[in-house]
Formats: structure tokens, sequence, C-alpha cells
């Protein structure tokens, strides 16, 4: 993979770059709104772009699949951030899970694996902090807190 | 009905005059927004309008418009507070000292040199340099956008200037506002201490309690968020006024110390009430301007702006250099950076009690009327001069 180099751009958001195999230099930029461009920087004046394309969130989608990216991964990546070995992750629970009509308490997590979950998103509902009695139904996402090694232990748990 | 029924006939002249300011107001921003420029400009030449000598002049609710106007700067500077997070204040000063420095030094001078040269006493001069100095960052991050150069290798340069110049404005603000009050040279030492102490403790317990002041504001509605950040707004610009630091400054740190997800969110509640706030606050300066001061004041103005574009196409050239730019990119960061707005208006707003106040109103809305619409033509159209360029690249 080419060197991608991050620049943090003040009151607007951060720009990566890299080369292409072909000597072309590429940038995306992603605005705080989620918003992104891609430039293509001109080879006359390498400061400059010569073509800058606007995407938004839709159109990010949409062009990382026929780049053959998976946003999924994506966008886990993207809200995983690391705090001194601290992680936050987002678990969907898919309807086939052994866990669905199981609570939180009779799944035993935090013994498990030492990882908390924080919240539960239900549809366009997000339930803050639920009880040890939260019974699971399938397409919810658990939101969780826990060291990188517990997280994939939850996440093999709640997928089963 | 009781409000109806309660409707003086003063409420009922000034409803109208201000809602027909307000529309006025609207269609401006309609033909600024068709345009592509500023809105700034429009408001300023709306105020002299309305003002004393102007072609419709306005008699009742200038008090009203004059308090509004006020807390226009505080909302504007809670938002230049609210603009960049606390990790890229931190950046900007690490790697732009030199580029600050250059900006400080080729900008404020020849505005404090004009000053002098027009016969004003040292704080006018001051204050003046001061106008001369501070970019508009709302007129440059929007001219960028539109010119899609966002992602050009110059912008971080732009942008970490721009930061500068705000961190600037936090120890040049309270300073100034202390000149202004101090009558003789001992109490303005002392004034100016005052303000600088105040500021810094302000700006530590920003630092250190920001965190939690942002945990407390995040749970609730947006309508609480308003509420608090509007209130918090105020009482800290009001508490720090009483300090005799400039109540712009208490608002620029509320903004400041704000950090995370509550940032965002009172930025954006924040916005269209600064929108307005702000408008009656340009309108109301001009306003105060007689049209034959502002006529008098434009040959000045435009030799400023003249020295103006020079010192931000030095400050560029420096800026841009150090990041690694070519001759073009050194260029367009110069041109970027000429136009000034909003804080300009504010900074001079400051002198408005001055022996040359008046001057410097109409000095400053000269040149800023020239530097918000020139600078972003600049920005365009202003090639750099054959001889920077090496041919063949």
């Amino acid at each position: 993979m080419p060197e991608v180099s991050e620049t943090p751009l003040p009151g607007v958001g951060v720009r990566h770059e890299f080369t292409t195999v072909q000597g072309e230099r590429v940038a995306v930029l992603t605005h705080r709104t989620g918003r992104r461009e891609i430039a293509v920087y001109d080879r006359q004046d390498p400061d400059a772009c010569t073509t800058v394309l606007h995407l938004s969130h839709d159109d990010t989608r949409t062009l990382a699949e026929l780049l053959g990216a998976s946003p999924v991964s994506e966008a886990v990546a993207a809200v995983q951030q690391r705090l001194e070995g601290l992680a936050i992750d987002w678990v969907a629970v898919p309807s086939g899970s052994r866990l669905v009509g199981l609570t939180i308490a009779e799944g035993e997590f935090r013994t498990r694996t030492g990882a908390s979950i924080v919240a539960v998103v239900r549809g366009h509902m997000t339930l803050p902090a639920p009880g040890p009695d939260h019974r699971f139904e399938g397409g919810d996402v658990a939101v969780a807190v826990g060291t990188p090694e517990g997280l994939a232990q939850l996440r093999d748990l709640l997928v089963s | 009905m009781t409000v109806l029924a309660a409707a003086s006939p003063d409420a009922t002249a000034a409803f109208i005059e201000i809602g027909a300011v307000a529309l006025g107001l609207a269609v401006l921003a309609r033909v600024a927004g068709r345009l592509g420029v500023t809105t700034i400009p429009f408001y300023l030449l709306a105020g002299l309008a309305i003002g004393e000598g102007g072609i419709a002049p306005l008699d009742v609710s200038a008090e009203f418009i004059s308090l509004v106007g006020e807390i226009g700067v505080l909302l504007l500077l809670l938002t230049l507070g609210l603009e960049y997070t606390t990790d890229e204040l931190r950046l900007g000063l690490r790697t732009g000292l030199v580029p600050g420095v250059t900006d400080a030094l080729s900008n404020f001078t020849p505005g404090f040199v004009a000053g002098l040269l027009l016969g004003w006493d040292v704080n006018a001069a001051v204050l003046l340099g001061g106008v001369c100095w501070i970019t508009s960052s709302g007129i440059v991050a929007k001219v960028l956008s539109d010119l899609d150069r966002l992602s050009n290798r110059e912008t971080p340069a732009i942008l970490n200037l721009l930061v500068l110049e705000d961190l600037a404005m936090a120890v040049y603000l309270p300073t100034a506002a202390a000149l202004v009050t101090g009558r003789d040279v001992g109490e303005t030492v002392t004034t100016v201490g005052i303000a600088l102490a105040a500021v810094f403790v302000i700006l530590m317990g920003a630092m250190r309690f920001g965190a939690r002041l942002s945990a407390l504001l995040a749970p609730g509605t947006d309508e609480a968020l308003l509420l608090s950040v509007f209130g918090l707004t105020l009482l800290v610009g009001g508490l720090a006024q009483q300090l005799e630091v400039s109540a712009a400054i208490g608002a620029f740190l509320v903004g400041l110390a704000l950090s995370g997800p509550v940032q965002k969110r009172a930025g954006a509640v924040v916005e269209p009430l600064r929108d307005l706030f702000a408008a009656v606050f340009f309108l109301f300066f001009s306003f105060q301007i007689k049209p034959a001061d502002l006529l008098g004041a434009l040959a000045p103005a435009a030799a400023l702006a003249v020295v103006a574009l020079a010192g931000k196409l030095l400050t560029g050239w420096v800026a841009a250099g150090r990041a690694g730019v070519g001759p073009a990119g050194r260029w367009r960061t110069g041109t970027a950076l000429m136009a000034r707005g909003e804080f300009s208006i504010v900074i001079a707003s400051l002198g408005a009690t001055l022996d040359d106040g008046t001057e410097l109103g109409a000095l400053a809305a000269a040149f800023v009327l020239l530097t918000a619409i020139g600078g972003p033509l600049a920005t365009r159209y202003l090639a750099p001069p054959p001889w920077s360029v090496p041919a063949g690249r």
C-alpha cells in the first residue's frame, strides 16, 4: 500500500493524500460534517488541484461500494476510537443470534468478556445505559466499551 | 390578546421600523449570496443609508439596536472560540510561531503607522493596527471552499494563520480595550495588567474545566443547550466587562472552553442567532458614521488596503514557504489572506469613545468595504507575477 499522509485542517476537517502507482497525487478531504472531497493535484503546480469531486455521505458509500471496499468495516474502523487501551465498538445482533430473547444479565457479557454494554441502538431509537434486564431483539446494535480483546470476544458472543 | 393590547404606540413604530430594516437586510443577504460575496459590506452600506445623513434615517429604536448589536459582538466572538478545537489551537501554536509573528509585524505595523501619520493619538493608532491586521476567517473559509482550494497544499498554512490570529486576538482585544479606558500612563498599565491577568485566569479555567462544562451541557435538548450557551456567554461577557476586560473576550473564552460534541452542537444552534445579531451589529456600526466621513476616508483606506495586501502577500510567502509550497501556492496564500471583515469592525468599535473614534470608525468601514470585496476578487483573479514562478514547471 502506498504511504498515506494525514494533514489536519483547522476548522475544516482532515486531509489524507497519497501518490498512485502512475504517479498522480490524490487527496481525500473529510469535512467535520462527514462530507468528503476527492482532489487530484495538478502536475504543473503540485500545490493546486485540477479536479475536485464533492461527495455527500451517500455518495461516499456508493463510491466505496463501487471501489470494492466494505462501507460497514470502514464505518466500524472510523468509530473505533481507542483511548489508552480502551475501545468503543458498535456490534449488531443478527436476528439469528442465540442471544435474541436473552437479557444482558443472562448473557453474562461483562463476566465473560470484561466489556460493558453502554447503549443499545434499536431502529431510530437509542437506549442509553440499558439495565441488566434489557432483552435483545434481532437487529439491535449494542454499543460496548472494553479492551480490544474483550470487544472481539463480545462480538463473537453476540454474533454466534 | 394581552400582548396585542399592550403594544404601545412606541412599540408599534419600532416593530414597523425593525421589521422593514430586517427585510431590507434579507434582500441584501440574498443579493450577496447570488453574487457569491460576503454580506458584511452590504450591511455596512445599509447602516449608512439609515443613519444620520443617509437616505432614509431611522429615528426610534437606536438604543434597542445598539444593545442587540453589542450582543452580536459577543456571539461573533463566541462562534470564533467555538470554531477550533483545543488540539487545533495547540498545533497552530506549535507550528505557526514564525508565520504568526510575520503576520503581526507586517500587518499591524502599517495600520499603526497610518494612524500616527493621520495625527491620531496612540490608542486610536493601536486600534487601526488591529483593524489592518486581522484577516476575516469567515470570508477566507468561504472563498477557499467556493474556489475548491480546500485540498490545496497551501491551505493548511492559511488555516493555521487564522488560528494564530484568533489566539492573538485573545491577547490583543483585552489589551486594546484596557488601553482605551485607561487615562494616564500608570492607570493604563494597571488596567492592561488586570485585563491580561483576567484573560490568563479565565483561559486556564476554560482549559481545566472546559471538559467538565461540556459534559454538564451535553445532555438535554438543543433548546436547553442554546439557552445555556447564550446565557453563559452574556454572563461571562458581562463579568469580564466588570473587570474592565472586554466583554467580547469573555464570550470568546466561553467558546474556547466548550469542546467535543457539545462544541459542534453549540456552533450549530448558535449560528442562526449569531447571523441575526451580528447583522444588527454591522448595521449599527455604520449607522453612526456620516456618509460624508466615509467618502472622505476612502482615499486613505484605499492606500492602506494596498499596503495591507502587500503585508498579507509577505505573510503568505513566508507561511506557505515554510510548509514547502511552491511559488504559485505561496502567492495564492497571500491573496487568500487579503479579506478583512467582522473582527476589524469589532476592533474599530472599541474605539467609539476616543477623540479620533469617528474618524477611526469611518476609516475602518471604508477599509473593510474595500478589502471584503477586493479580497475575494484578489484571491480569485490576482495571478502571480511571471518572475516569481519559474518557467517550465
